[in-house]
C-alpha cells in the first residue's frame, strides 16, 4: 500500500505573530518557518505503518512557493520515500488544497491519505475532510490511535467528551490529533540521504485544477488586547474579590 | 431565502452549542430552518423546534444516521443544502467533521469558526490561534459556515413555535465508515464548553494524580476542570480536557489557571473569559498579563486553602 502525507510549511509555532501595519495579513517575512506540527505527527504515523511492514511507499505532498522544497525535505528526512510539490506563488485555499490532492491521488492511487488535522496559521480544519468528500472516501478526523489491517482501518478519534472508534474501508482519509504519536527527530545521515531522493515539482494548471480563491480576505487585525489586572496576596483576599468585586462565586 | 442550522445532539439532547450557533444565523436574516439527523430523536427535533426564532425543524431519522457519521451526514446536507443560503454548524468537532464534507460536495469554500458576523457574505474569524482575526468575504452562492460558540450568546431554548417536518429518507449510504464503540468521559460536571466555571492545571500540577485538588475546588464551583497542552503532553489528563488552540475554545464568566504558564497556544483558548485567575509561583509567568486576579504562590499550599476558604 502506498501512503499519501499531505504537509505544509507554516510559520514556526514558537513564533509570536504579529499583523502587518496595512492589515492586509500577518508578518511572514524573515519568520522562522517549520512544518505544521500535525503535519509532523501525519509523517511520522505513515512512517510507523511502513516500519510495521503495513505500507510500501511514503509520498509526501507539499503545496506552495519554492520554499516548500524545504519542508519537504525534512519530510524525506523523516522517512518519506519521495516527494511532490506542487509549486505556485498563488494564494491556495482550503478547497483548491483538496482538488490538486485528488488529482495526485488519481494519478498515485495510495490505499491511505493522512494529513494533520489543521495547520496552524489559517487554523481552518478542512482540507482532510473536503478530500476525502471529493474522493468518496471515509474520514477518521482527530485520530488517536490507528490500526491498519488488510482491506479496512480502525480508527480512534478525539471527539467532544471522549474516543470514538470507526472501522474505515480503504482508501480512508486520516486526520491527525496530538496523541497520535510523538514525532522523532531527523537524524543527521537521514537529512543527507534525503538530499538525494526524488522530488518532483508540478504546477497546478498541470494537474488541471482552478485554484481561484473562493473568500476573500478583507482584513487581519490584532485581537483586541486584555491587560493585566492585580496581584493578590492571600487565598482570602482572592475568594473576596471573586464574591464582592467580580461577583462571579457566591 | 432560508437558513439552515445544522443540530448537534446525541438523539437525545439537543447540544447547547447548537443555540449559540442559532444566534449567529439570526444575524443573517432569512428564515431558520434547523436539521436533526439521527435515530429515535424526534425528543431532540421537539426541543429544536421550541428555540427562540427557529421557523421549522427538519427531522431525518433513519437507522444510518445514529451515530451521525459525516460520511452519511455530508451526503445528506448537500442534498438539501440547495434551497438555502447559509449552512451552520458549531465548530464543535462534530460540526468540524461534517461541514469541510458539505462544502466539498457542493464545491463552495467553507469558512471556519467565525466568532462575527459582519453582513450575510463577511464574518470574522480568528486566525493563528486568535493572535489575528481576519474579515473575510464569501463569494460562493451558498455560504457553509461553522459557528464558535463562545462568539454568541444563546439564543433562548423555549419561546420558539418552530414546526417539525419529517423529511423522507429513503436509504443511507455510511460512505465505507461503520461505527465500533465510544467510550464517554462520565462526569457529574459540566462539559468544558458550556462550563460557568473552569479550573485548568497546567504542568506544574506536576502528575495525573495531582488533579483531584482542582476536582475538589471544581466540585465546590460547580465548575469543569480543564487543563493546558503541556499537561496533556506529559500525560497528566485525556485530551478532550485540553484548552487551547488544539484543543477547545472557552469563555466561561471565570476561569481559574492553576500551574498554568500561559503559553500563546493555551490563551488563544480561553481569554475571552469573563474573569481570569491566575495561581503560579512564578511571578514571570506570561499567563499573569492577562489575568484579573494573580496570586503568586505554590499551587500545591493554595489549592487546599482555596477549597477550605470556599468552605467557609
Amino acid at each position: 500500500m502506498k501512503i499519501l502525507v499531505a504537509v505544509k510549511r507554516v510559520v514556526d509555532y514558537n513564533v509570536k505573530v504579529r499583523v502587518k501595519a496595512d492589515n492586509s495579513g500577518v508578518e511572514t517575512a524573515n519568520v522562522k518557518m517549520a512544518m505544521n506540527p500535525f503535519c509532523e505527527i501525519a509523517v511520522e504515523e505513515a512512517v510507523r505503518l511502513k516500519e510495521a511492514g503495513k505500507a510500501r511507499e511514503i509520498i509526501a505532498v507539499s503545496m506552495g512557493p519554492a520554499s516548500c522544497a524545504e519542508t519537504l525535505r525534512t519530510a524525506l528526512a523523516l522517512g518519506a520515500d519521495r516527494a511532490i510539490h506542487v509549486e505556485t506563488d498563488a494564494e491556495l485555499q482550503p478547497l483548491a488544497v483538496a482538488k490538486l490532492l485528488r488529482s495526485i491521488a488519481a494519478a498515485e492511487q495510495p490505499g491511505l491519505v493522512i494529513l494533520g488535522k489543521q495547520a496552524i496559521d489559517g487554523d481552518n480544519g478542512q482540507v482532510g475532510q473536503m478530500f476525502a468528500a471529493l474522493m468518496g472516501w471515509p474520514q477518521g478526523t482527530n485520530a488517536y490511535k490507528l490500526e491498519v489491517g488488510g482491506e479496512e482501518l480502525t480508527v480512534i478519534r478525539e471527539i467532544d467528551g471522549g474516543l470514538e472508534t470507526l472501522r474505515l474501508r480503504l482508501p480512508a482519509v486520516i486526520t491527525t490529533d496530538l496523541r497520535l504519536n510523538e514525532p522523532r527527530f531527523a537524524s543527521l545521515p537521514n537529512i543527507m540521504k534525503a538530499k538525494k531522493k526524488e522530488l518532483a515539482v508540478k504546477k497546478p494548471d498541470e494537474l488541471g485544477v482552478d485554484i481561484a480563491p473562493r473568500v476573500a480576505t478583507l482584513k487581519v487585525e490584532a485581537p483586541a488586547g486584555r491587560s493585566a489586572g492585580i496581584k493578590v496576596g492571600s487565598v482570602a483576599e482572592l475568594v473576596d474579590k471573586l464574591k464582592n468585586e467580580a461577583k462571579v462565586i457566591q | 431565502m432560508a437558513i439552515l442550522v445544522i443540530a448537534e445532539h446525541n438523539n437525545a439532547r439537543l447540544a447547547p452549542a447548537t443555540l449559540n450557533t442559532l444566534a449567529a444565523a439570526a444575524k443573517l436574516g432569512g428564515d431558520l430552518h434547523v436539521l436533526v439527523a439521527g435515530s429515535g430523536c424526534r425528543a431532540v427535533a421537539d426541543a429544536a423546534a421550541q428555540a427562540s426564532g427557529v421557523a421549522k425543524v427538519l427531522l431525518a431519522e433513519a437507522a444510518g444516521f445514529e451515530h451521525q457519521g459525516a460520511e452519511a451526514l455530508g451526503s445528506l446536507v448537500a442534498g438539501i443544502a440547495k434551497d438555502y443560503s447559509h449552512v451552520l454548524a458549531p465548530a464543535s468537532v462534530f460540526g468540524k467533521n461534517l461541514l469541510p464534507r458539505v462544502g466539498a460536495l457542493l464545491d463552495v469554500q467553507p469558512i471556519s469558526d467565525i466568532i462575527a458576523v459582519e453582513a450575510a457574505d463577511t464574518f470574522k474569524r480568528p486566525i493563528y490561534a486568535g493572535n489575528a482575526i481576519a474579515t473575510v468575504q464569501s463569494k460562493d452562492a451558498i455560504k457553509v459556515i461553522t459557528v464558535r460558540a463562545t462568539g454568541f450568546d444563546a439564543v433562548a431554548a423555549t419561546g420558539g413555535a418552530g414546526v417539525v417536518e419529517a423529511l423522507p429518507v429513503v436509504s443511507v449510504d455510511l460512505g465505507g465508515s461503520s461505527f465500533v464503540g465510544a467510550e464517554l468521559v462520565k462526569s457529574e460536571r459540566p462539559e468544558l464548553t458550556a462550563a460557568r466555571v473552569i479550573i485548568s492545571g497546567g504542568r506544574g500540577m506536576q502528575s495525573g494524580d495531582n488533579f483531584h485538588l482542582l476536582e475538589a475546588i471544581a466540585d465546590k464551583l460547580g465548575a469543569a476542570v480543564g487543563a493546558s497542552r503541556a499537561a496533556v503532553d506529559a500525560g497528566f489528563v485525556p485530551n478532550d480536557y485540553q484548552v487551547g488552540q488544539t484543543g477547545k475554545i472557552v469563555a466561561p464568566e471565570l476561569y481559574i489557571a492553576v500551574g498554568i504558564s500561559g503559553a500563546i497556544q493555551h490563551l488563544a483558548g480561553m481569554k475571552d473569559s469573563k474573569v481570569i485567575v491566575a495561581i503560579n509561583k512564578d511571578e514571570e509567568a506570561p499567563i499573569f498579563q492577562i489575568a484579573d486576579y494573580g496570586l503568586v504562590a505554590d499551587l500545591f499550599k493554595v489549592l487546599p486553602e482555596l477549597a477550605a476558604e470556599l468552605d467557609k
